[in-house]
């Protein structure tokens, strides 16, 4: 048989992806034999290294959160969400109204609780606004950041993106940016634009010697197991539900949703639950450990939300949490070589070197479940 | 398995019945085929699309691809045209390697195809569409386009540009839709268009995907009509279809794909005798 | 652009043309002839209304002033955008950073060698020229990546780049460092200084010829009861309309061009244009640096009043007031890019803040200070606090308002205000054609006619083009 001139051979097993992935992967190995180095050498105490870690993990949890959300959106409504930042913020400003009309009960005016400071008037130090004084009045707006959060979600799906559901990938895109202005400007109507701090200092407990840290900060330590609670819960839906299993399904099938079609309002209604649920909590949760509010919170994270979906791989869940564990450990261990106030810069370059070479997420190739 | 092997021009013509065989270089240029596909092997994951497929297209010919359903027909269609690149093989027009060149550039060298599913440009108008064929459009700089003097020529040439437009979509008999938006076209329309505008880049071949699919008898006859013409004139056609009928009575020379490989070529009716080829598109083992 | 009643074919075969022919004027022309309907019943009605309501001439022109100056930069950068994106496809939201990138080269360029952090010295028209050229090239590593992406993920690298630009100017470690001992950098958060860009129109003023125009001009103004200030400023904004036209005229050139039709097939089917053998790679490249050049340029322009130039005027959503310009007016058009600026400045961006000076100057109301002490007097019975309240919080419910027409945009009118408007790219009218006396084919041959011949050829299959010379 005749084999035709010059044969060319490709190296057909080797794409682009996964040379991009194995640059990588030599990348970060690199980084971690300097860090041990940089260690051992003594430029950097343990302690530090311990704290960057841990603030990278701690993170990544509210992150994730928030990821989740937007993933479940891109992928099964189809679109990039540009309003989902806005749904923490929506979560942090309803849940700790409530946190504080219940816990200023008698320390502090209706007008100002009510508000949330917006006039200035009762200081959280003063209202004890801290997870051991008020533990009540905390949860309990935890609880309202999800429900309020939800209900303003699905009322926006009502209202705007059913009329679009034929509407391709951009209108959603740009309706969504629309309603990111609408909702962040009329919480600051009632709010105003001010940045203010909303939670007392954390109270801290002190740790056995075995730990490498010193004190464990409670407000931290509620966000964690917060998180890690939903993120469980959520895990637990996705692999023993019904209603989980078609969700995976949609989301990590793109032939299945083909053959489908549009995904029917049950799925819809679960994906803006569970989704907005989830951002409006981790919403709340940020403004427990950092103490300040403002209408900006959710829009200024966005992007970072949008890294760690992209790294995670559009679509897979678990994916947004392992892309958010990445960008939470980038944001921090990054420090240890660039100055602070470019931390985010790494995380955004990352995120569009995975866009251009690797556009499946970090992780393709890893069956998701 | 395979009933003829195409080993080179000369052999082709043996099986058309052609007696210009046994003939040294003086006259390959003439007699070498237009396309020349060698040992075209892709795959996608695990899934082997095309299997170590070999034909050759004889120049002024309209000649046709068929084969069952998942043979490698639209594959082998989109590596020799640049839309995937190949992973082994090589694929010549014109005597040039045109392997895994990028689409415009297998275009530029007068291999044109059209698509399946018409692709016209929707929010443009028929006539913008054919515009955006012809090659060497001085316009296509920025410069020229926009420099005060140097338009002058851009204009020219947009004139006599788009008289030749007019004269095509007259002879295929759509220029009463020259001003409609591409996209509220009729299936057929589209269709006409598609190929109106494929030959307004002044192609040497052009690879049709399955033009008469959703077209009605009327229009097939003249669509059909129209390319034996072109053929006169000295274009080459191969054709991909499905429908037996039209591959029978116009190619003067078949290829069937089955699982990827070349599993026959000759004219019509020896294909027609073929058991190997009527027992895979029956669907049973090859003997 | 050909006009149809100049063509000299036609006096060359003596064939009449078209009656509807020579009534047909160019597009552009009729557009440009909307835009100053528009602009001129607006500027009307709010002259009117203003004086009607007391608000006072000097206040109403100045009102006036500022909505032609956001309106114009509104305009040249939608314009700009609108070449991205309404023409090419190229779903770009990284405008702000471009602009940031324009504005501080220029800025770097122009500083004194004295301050700090120090600049060039340079002449403003060559800063501005650099600034363009550093958009550009700027453009031309974000247009990389764009070679091998989808819309959307586009869209989030463009926004990823403008925050990592911004960022950078922002931070503190190129806030400034040492070359040859002068110190340069960014001047991190508090900027750099530099010579403002309006300081061209003094300059101006003082020279022989012009200084007698500006000096009429005063005068005028004067005796109207408008201060020379604002005469000054308005001269500025005289420059930015002319910078507008220009854009316009550009973008409108390219729009009627072969050029302008690739780039609207790009946007349709990028695959069926590359198969008809158009380099989209090439021409992507070249309109998005293009693009980012007049970006930058828009962003200088901009600033133009300002002499310090900070991060903190790049801000994302920068980019989206421009993205809801364009939408207004309707992406895909460079008439409605403008008219979409004109539209966001006049009612969007300046229009509730001349509501505001209307309520001032006829009603006093007090804006209380929280929403609450408002809901509470109006439960009372009075609805003036309340009243004053959004009176007070105007910037904020401007922003309320851009979203929701943003929603309702998208939902009933995703083309915008000028709706779908048929722009022939093409640098002739196409649809004059061939008669029977130029010598092309009689339209209306019914049947089988004859194929039109391949140009450069006799018909003769052997004679192959490109092909190989026989021995």
């Amino acid at each position: 048989m005749m084999d035709g001139s010059n044969v060319r051979e490709k190296i057909a097993d080797l794409t682009v992806q996964e040379l991009f992935g194995g640059v990588l992967l030599l990348g970060i190995v690199l980084l971690i034999l300097d860090l041990v180095r940089l260690v051992a050498v003594g430029e950097l105490p343990i302690g530090r290294l311990w704290a960057y870690i841990w603030n990278g993990l701690v993170d990544s949890l509210y992150i994730g959160l928030a990821a989740i959300g937007l993933s479940m959106t891109y992928s099964i409504l189809r679109f990039a969400n540009f309003s989902h930042g806005d749904l923490l913020t929506t979560g942090a400003f309803s849940g700790w109204t409530v946190a504080y009309l219940i816990g200023g009960i008698g320390v502090a005016d209706l007008s100002s609780r009510l508000l949330l400071r917006a006039d200035g008037g009762a200081q959280p130090g003063m209202m004890e606004m801290e997870v051991l004084s008020a533990p009540l009045a905390i949860v309990a707006g935890l609880v309202v950041a999800a429900v309020v959060t939800i209900l303003v979600a699905l009322a926006i799906d009502r209202l705007v993106y059913r009329q679009l559901r034929d509407a391709g990938g951009i209108p959603l895109l740009i309706a969504s940016v629309g309603v990111a202005l609408a909702l962040r400007y009329l919480i600051a109507l009632f709010y105003t634009t001010e940045t203010r701090g909303v939670v007392a200092s954390a109270p801290q407990w002190e740790t056995p010697g075995v730990v490498p840290v010193d004190t464990v900060n409670l407000h931290e330590a509620t966000l964690v197991i917060a998180a890690l609670s939903l993120i469980v819960g959520v895990h637990l839906l996705l692999q023993y539900t019904k209603l989980g299993k078609s969700m995976r399904a949609m989301s990590d099938n793109k032939d299945l949703a083909l053959i489908t079609g549009i995904p029917t309002e049950r799925v819809i209604f679960a994906t803006w639950v569970i989704g907005s649920g989830l951002a409006g909590v981790a919403g709340y949760l940020i403004i427990l450990d950092r103490g300040q509010i403002t209408i900006n919170l959710g829009w200024f994270l966005l992007l970072l939300i949008f890294a760690a979906v992209i790294l995670g791989g559009i679509g897979s869940i678990y994916g947004a949490l392992a892309g958010s564990l990445v960008i939470g450990l980038t944001i921090n261990l990054s420090l240890v070589w660039i100055p602070s106030d470019l931390n985010e810069t790494a995380a955004f370059m990352l995120m569009i070197l995975v866009l251009i070479f690797r556009p499946d997420g970090l992780f393709t190739g890893v069956k998701t479940a | 398995m395979r009933d003829i092997e195409p080993e080179s021009g000369r052999q082709a013509d043996a099986v058309t019945g052609d007696d210009t065989t046994g003939e040294t270089t003086d006259r390959r240029s003439i007699d070498a085929p237009i396309l020349q596909v060698d040992s075209l092997g892709k795959r996608f994951g695990g899934i082997v699309a095309v299997d170590g497929a070999s034909f050759a297209v004889e120049r002024g010919t309209i000649t046709g691809l068929i084969g069952p359903n998942g043979a490698g027909k639209s594959t082998t269609f989109n590596c020799i045209t640049g839309v995937h690149e190949p992973d082994v093989g090589v694929i010549r027009f014109e005597d040039t390697d045109i392997t895994g060149r990028d689409p415009h550039q297998v275009a530029n060298q007068g291999l044109v195809r059209t698509f399946q599913i018409a692709r016209e440009l929707p929010e443009m108008t028929v006539l913008e569409n054919m515009m955006l064929a012809p090659k060497g459009q001085l316009g296509e700089s920025l410069w020229r386009s926009v420099m005060p003097i140097v338009r002058g020529g851009v204009v020219e040439q947009e004139e006599q540009l788009r008289d030749r437009a007019w004269e095509m979509l007259e002879f295929f008999e759509i220029d009463h839709l020259a001003d409609e938006y591409a996209g509220n076209l009729s299936g057929g329309q589209r269709k006409l268009l598609e190929l109106s505008r494929a030959l307004l880049t002044d192609p040497e071949m052009l690879l049709l995907d399955e033009p008469m699919a959703g077209v009605n008898p009327s229009l097939e006859t003249k669509l059909l009509d129209h390319i034996h013409e072109l053929r006169a004139q000295g274009y080459t056609f191969l054709l991909v279809e499905h429908d037996m009928d039209v591959i029978m009575d116009n190619c003067e020379h078949v290829i069937v794909m089955h699982q990827g490989q070349v599993l026959a070529e000759g004219p019509p009716a020896a294909i027609t005798s073929n058991e190997a080829v009527i027992e895979a598109y029956l669907g049973g083992e090859l003997s | 652009m050909s006009d149809p009643g100049t063509n000299p074919e036609d006096d060359r075969t003596g064939a009449v043309p078209d009656t509807d022919e020579t009534t047909i004027r160019p597009q552009w022309r009729t557009d440009l002839v909307l835009i100053a309907k528009i602009v001129g019943a607006t500027y009307l009605g709010f002259a009117v209304l203003g004086l009607l309501t007391g608000v006072g001439i000097n206040e109403t022109v100045g009102f006036l002033r500022r909505v032609t100056f956001f309106a114009a930069v509104y305009a040249l950068v939608a314009l700009a955008l609108n070449l991205h994106w309404g023409y090419t496809g190229l779903f770009n939201i990284g405008v702000a950073g471009f602009m940031a990138v324009g504005v501080y080269t220029m800025a770097i360029m122009t500083a004194s060698p004295e301050g700090s952090p120090a600049g060039l010295g340079l002449p403003i028209p060559i800063g501005i020229i650099g600034g363009m050229i550093a958009a550009a090239l700027v453009g031309f590593i974000a247009a990389l990546p764009a070679l091998r992406v989808r819309a959307d993920y586009f869209a989030i690298v463009t926004l990823g780049l403008s925050e990592i630009i911004r960022l950078a100017l922002l931070s503190g470690s190129l806030r400034s460092f040492e070359i040859g001992g002068t110190e340069y950098g960014t001047g991190g958060g508090r900027g750099i200084r530099y010579t403002p860009v309006d300081s061209v129109i003094p300059w101006l003023l003082d020279r022989p010829g012009i200084s007698a125009i500006g000096e009429l001009l005063f005068t005028i103004g004067r005796a109207v009861g408008v201060q020379p200030s604002v005469i000054q400023g308005g001269l500025y904004t005289g420059v930015l309309i002319g910078f507008v036209i220009l854009f316009y005229a550009f973008l409108t050139r390219i729009a009627y061009s072969p050029f302008g039709r690739i780039l609207k097939a790009i946007r349709e089917d990028e695959l069926a244009t590359r198969s008809l053998g158009k380099n989209t790679d090439r021409v992507k490249i070249t309109v998005f640096m293009v693009g980012c050049a007049l970006m930058g340029l828009a962003g200088i322009l901009w600033m133009g009043s300002r002499s310090l130039v900070s991060p903190d005027s790049f801000m994302p959503i920068v980019t989206f007031y421009i993205f809801v310009a364009l939408i207004v007016g309707g992406a895909g058009s460079n008439t409605g890019s403008v008219v979409g600026g004109f539209a966001f400045a006049a009612f969007l961006w300046e229009g509730p803040r001349f509501i505001r000076a209307i309520v001032r100057a006829n009603l006093r109301v007090r804006s209380p200070q929280t929403i609450y002490d408002a809901f509470v007097a109006l439960g009372s019975g009075d609805p003036l606090p309340l009243f004053g309240y959004f009176i007070g919080t105007l910037d904020e419910i401007r922003f309320i308002f851009v979203g929701v027409v943003l929603v309702l945009l998208m939902i009933w009118k995703p083309d915008g205000l000028l709706g779908h408007r048929k722009e022939i790219a093409a640098a002739t009218d196409l649809s004059r054609r061939p008669t029977a006396a130029d010598g092309g084919t009689p339209p209306g041959h019914s049947g089988s006619g004859t194929p039109p011949g391949r140009p450069g050829d006799d018909n003769h299959p052997e004679q192959s083009k490109g092909g190989e010379t026989d021995a």
